[in-house]
């Protein structure tokens, strides 16, 4: 899993069946010292807003398991809003 | 996934088996900002409807061949959705 943040939304009507019933969040994936290190688009499954440090899960075989499916192409998926984050020791702020 | 630019479309007769009918289109992918980052490729378009100017998302990996009605096929990017509009936190890329 990776650590990013909520930059904004992704809106499209025409695509393939099984992206219709999800929110597509477009997330600034970030190093370990909160630099960006690129971008991924995530399906939503936890209600994160724009603005929030959520964790970023980018594979398959778990996207599907989480989102109850046995087949369908999803990979990355926003698992978690994340509370706080200590590195080193000490508690890194959220940007 | 991730956002890209359809550039134009690839026609092949001679194909492995499980490709028949698919389309498959050059893509530019595209930094959040929606400017040109890294090397064209040739994505399988799930959506059936995705043309040349087009501001699409695709997958890449396994999953890209999930997007298509015979899954075990041999691609590796597949466009499963078209951009109507991408909202930034500080800024809105909106397609025409």
């Amino acid at each position: 899993m990776k650590v990013g943040r909520v930059a904004g939304t992704v809106i499209s009507t025409i695509n393939i069946p099984l992206l219709d019933e999800h929110r597509l969040l477009l997330c600034d994936v970030e190093d370990v010292d909160g630099r960006p290190s690129g971008y991924t688009i995530a399906v939503d499954v936890v209600d994160a807003g724009v603005g929030d440090t959520v964790l970023i899960l980018d594979e398959g075989s778990s996207a599907r398991q989480i989102l109850g499916l046995d087949h369908g192409a999803i990979r990355a998926v926003v698992v978690g809003i994340v509370d706080e984050l200590v590195v080193d020791g000490e508690i890194r702020p959220l940007t | 996934m991730q956002l890209g630019r359809v550039l134009g479309s690839v026609v092949a007769t001679e194909k492995v088996s499980g490709l028949e009918g698919i389309r498959f289109l050059i893509v530019q992918p595209l930094d959040r900002g929606s400017r040109p980052d890294g090397e064209t490729l040739v994505a399988a378009d799930a959506v059936s409807m995705a043309g040349p100017g087009e501001l699409v998302y695709f997958v890449a990996s396994r999953e890209a061949a999930e997007a298509l009605p015979e899954r075990f096929v041999p691609v590796d990017h597949a466009i499963v959705g078209i951009v109507d509009a991408v909202h930034l936190d500080a800024v809105h890329l909106e397609e025409e």
